[in-house]
């Protein structure tokens, strides 16, 4: 009996048994599901199944299956507080696990098809899930109200306990098997604002994941181990573009535990019983390299090209006024020219995939941010009828962006790998940091060139080229973000900008580059923030206005990002850039995913000369704040995130190959270089916005803004430590 | 070749080359995959475990040059242990939480040597354990949460 028989057996298994000897049978749930045992059957053993995002067990516990990847930015506890503030739930009784890939069920509201990410999670379930929940509550009410002969409107929910005057009382468990009997009513009502106990308020949930992953408990796909599972590294090209034109495998073979070698399409394949002797295994193969169609330029190169490109005519992004024949006139033209490095997202968990397949079916575990898109490739490549694969979405260890593949090149190899050295052999797939690092999808190189003219303490011009790469064309993602030959995620915040300026131009230039790309938390934003802000305060410094003021009076159709501002200013105690004692503050202000962030860095110079943040203030207007602390950790990280990669991040490129492959030289912020961070929450009544990417665009023009005001000018080119020319 | 290991006060006999990694000897042959794999050469400290009750990176470590007792995410206890994972839940440390276990492993050693750290031990001690979610801030929180409970 295969793994992939077990498996099967245990499905059937769990379908047909009742409930209860089931729970008798498996060991207790964690609270943050990764797959593991109740994958097979979502919502484990619940008997009250009310709708697809809602399972109610015997034991009372309540399972909020969540559509949206969980890796680290919340979405498990956000969601099963919006279902226990609904059912009034006890917040101990609440369980999260991944919800399995379907697009009829769980597409996202916003792309129409089921994934993570732009922020969306908070936003595209605050609704739904809320009346999934309410739902469910009517439900087990009624049947409270059947079993106990009383009027249903009689009934109350205090903590997960249903009550009613007369004395009676029951638990959800209790009526979990009746309340499925019942049918499902359509347009309830939600709970109004007001009466709101958990969205909102500070310290009453706790993130549901977190004590498994302070214990080594939690899942995620590396830890995936099943019966006669085999590990697999892949040898890929060392340049972009290059092909296997031959290999050897006979060293790798004679490598104690390496199984087999197999060509795949994205390189050679090395199976083997275990990581270390897959490694070894790949280690001894000789692969020969075809680079006829490789891309050799490196990084030196696309830079001295994009700033030739930026001099001339590109496709308008966004115009008003005429900006081109103010600046012709003007008496004091200011110029800056940006700089951004590909950039590696490096989550901590490298890629990986399992996946188990024979004719009957298969099934795929791994931290898949596109699950219908990934379903779908995976089908196609073992030739299985859709319906046949079944896709698991794991706990990931982080991604930044790195699984939004618009290619869907992790779940294509994970299924290569599978189909090559066939049937009833299970496969873990396992990218090494090296592989990750070297193996692109980077966030794209870009230029920006900024013009500005002054005139009597007024800014009364600005343009901006930009140019790079547009990882959306040629791909099926293509006509939801190109119009008009305008990749929007290249020129997001910087072709509409929240300051009136009455003459204003942004050109882009999409150049083509044989190196794959890919969205990078806050995607567009973690350019043109920094050009958009940097430029803004060297201009409003030039025109003799303080940063903060300066800002807000050219933001008077921007209320919310006006109001992230004040209330930073005043959170900061802000009197200037000036914060004595050889430090000095910088501000910078961006929207991005619907959210608003305005941050203030205080910067001084450290060893070396390099940069040193102490402090970052930062607030935030994202709507309705459901969980306060989870925003909170969500600033802080996206901050430590966004700091990290502009003090140090840079992913060069050689005649066309990685230069850094490991943290060695991808240098990450360390916790002696993260800031303090205090972070003040909008009070706001409009609906919920995104909390995962809105905190990296300010944090790097504030830290350049500052450092200005130390003399050392806004680094015109990132990294600003050490950084390739 | 067969290598015998002391993990979590069990003895293990595995079969792997010489120059395999603890980790991977932990993870792929003992099965206790709490221990993580984040760069294999030292730098981020995902794979952190005890030997002898000193923090080590498994990634660098041969078997063939364990002698000392080994200790892994699985078996860890004791006071200064309840303390941190107690401030951990507390402080939701944790994001993607695929780094947390080194960084429990880190912080732990810490209080053990140091039962009262300044923020620049904590630096000291922690500066090799990457976190990309960067939830450095709460991490050394929760070590001076930690601290402050072990003297009560």
């Amino acid at each position: 009996m295969t793994a992939h028989d077990l498996t099967l057996s245990r499905r059937s298994l769990l379908a047909g048994a009742g409930g209860l000897i089931i729970a008798l049978n498996l060991p207790k749930a964690a609270r943050a599901q990764s797959g593991a045992a109740q994958a097979f059957r979502p919502g484990g053993t619940a008997s009250f199944a009310p709708n697809a995002f809602i399972r109610v067990a015997a034991d009372n516990s309540v399972t909020v299956l969540v559509k949206h990847i969980e890796f680290g930015q919340g979405p498990f506890t956000g969601l099963a507080t919006l279902v226990a503030e609904e059912m009034d739930a006890d917040w101990g009784q609440m369980r999260a696990e991944h919800a399995p890939a379907d697009v009829k069920l769980y597409a996202n509201l916003a792309f129409g098809v089921q994934g993570t990410g732009g922020s969306t999670a908070m936003a595209n379930s605050f609704e739904q899930i809320r009346k999934a929940a309410a739902t469910a509550r009517i439900m087990l009410v009624q049947a409270a109200a059947e079993a106990w002969k009383v009027p249903a409107g009689e009934i109350v929910i205090e903590a997960g306990v249903l009550k009613h005057a007369s004395g009676k009382q029951g638990r959800f468990g209790e009526f979990a098997d009746a309340a499925a009997k019942l049918p499902a009513p359509t347009d309830v009502p939600l709970k109004p604002p007001a009466q709101f106990r958990l969205i909102g308020k500070e310290g009453v949930v706790k993130r549901l994941d977190s004590a498994d992953k302070a214990r080594g408990k939690a899942q995620f796909t590396i830890d995936i181990s099943a019966l006669g599972m085999l590990t697999v590294v892949v040898a890929r090209p060392p340049r972009f573009g290059g092909k296997v034109a031959s290999f050897d495998a006979a060293d790798a073979l004679k490598v104690k535990g390496v199984v087999d070698v197999k060509q795949i399409g994205s390189g050679v394949a090395v199976y083997a019983q275990g990581m270390w002797p897959a490694i070894k295994g790949r280690e001894a193969l000789k692969v020969v390299w075809d680079e006829s169609e490789a891309e050799t330029r490196g990084s030196a190169e696309l830079v001295a090209e994009y700033r030739a490109l930026a001099r001339t005519p590109g496709t308008v992004a966004g115009s008003h006024g005429d900006a081109q024949a103010v600046l012709a006139k003007a008496e004091r033209v200011i110029e800056a020219e940006y700089v951004f490095p590909y950039l590696a997202h490096a989550p901590m968990e490298p890629l990986d995939g399992y996946l188990e397949w024979n004719a009957q079916g298969a099934l795929a575990r791994f931290g898949s941010q596109f699950q219908t898109t990934e379903h779908q490739t995976i089908a196609t490549i073992l030739e299985l009828p859709p319906e046949k694969v079944q896709l698991e979405t794991m706990l990931a260890g982080g991604s930044f962006g790195r699984r939004a593949q618009v290619s869907q090149h992790l779940a294509a190899e994970l299924a290569m790998c599978a189909k090559a050295i066939g049937p009833n052999r299970p496969v873990k797939l396992v990218w090494t940091r090296e592989d990750d690092l070297a193996g692109g999808y980077y966030r794209p190189l870009f230029v920006h060139r900024m013009r500005g003219a002054v005139k009597d303490g007024k800014i009364t011009a600005w343009t901006n080229a930009i140019v790079g790469q547009s990882f959306f064309l040629g791909t099926p993602f293509e006509a939801m973000t190109v119009k008009n030959g305008v990749d929007a995620t290249m020129v997001e915040g910087a072709n509409e900008l929240p300051y009136e300026v009455a003459d204003f131009r942004c050109e882009v230039h999409t150049a083509k580059v044989g190196v794959p790309t890919l969205w990078w938390r806050s995607v567009g934003h973690t350019h043109t923030a920094y050009a958009v802000e940097c430029f803004m305060d060297e201009l409003l410094q030039a025109a003799g206005q303080d940063p903060v003021a300066g800002r807000l009076a050219l933001m008077g159709k921007e209320p919310r990002l006006a109001g992230v501002l004040k209330a930073v200013a005043e959170l900061a105690k802000w009197t200037g850039p000036d914060a004595g004692n050889g430090r000095a503050r910088g501000v910078a202000v961006a929207e991005s995913f619907g959210s608003f962030v305005a941050q203030i860095a205080e910067v001084s110079l450290g060893e070396g000369g390099e940069p040193k943040v102490h402090k970052v203030w930062c607030a935030i207007d994202c709507g309705i704040a459901v969980n306060p602390d989870i925003i909170r950790a969500q600033m802080e990280g996206g901050i430590g995130f966004g700091l990290g990669h502009v003090l140090y991040g840079e992913l060069t490129l050689d005649k066309g190959k990685p230069v850094q492959t490991n943290f060695d030289t991808y240098r990450s912020l360390r916790i002696h270089e993260m800031p303090e961070v205090e972070v003040a929450i909008i009070a706001s009544s409009e609906k919920p916005t995104g909390v995962g990417e809105p905190g990296v665009p300010p944090i790097g023009p504030a830290v350049a803004n500052a450092l200005a005001r130390l003399g050392q000018g806004r680094p015109r080119q990132l990294p600003m430590v050490g950084g390739m020319v | 070749m067969a290598h015998t290991l002391s993990v979590n006060g069990r003895s293990h006999t595995v079969d792997v080359d010489a120059d395999t990694p603890l980790l991977w000897a932990i993870r792929d042959n003992i099965g206790l995959t709490g221990t993580k794999f984040g760069c294999g050469v030292a730098q981020c400290g995902a794979c952190t475990v005890w030997i002898d009750g000193q923090p080590v990176r498994s990634c660098v470590t041969p078997v063939s040059a364990v002698e000392g007792k080994v200790t892994t995410i699985e078996a860890l206890e004791g006071k200064e242990a309840r303390a941190v994972q107690a401030a951990w839940d507390t402080i939701d440390v944790p994001q993607c939480g695929y780094c947390q276990s080194g960084q429990v492993m880190s912080a732990v050693a810490l209080l053990k040597e140091n039962p009262k750290p300044s923020d620049r031990d904590i630096d000291l001690a922690m500066n090799g354990n990457i976190c990309r979610c960067a939830t450095y801030a709460r991490i050394r929180t929760a070590i001076h949460a930690a601290a402050r409970s072990l003297e009560g």
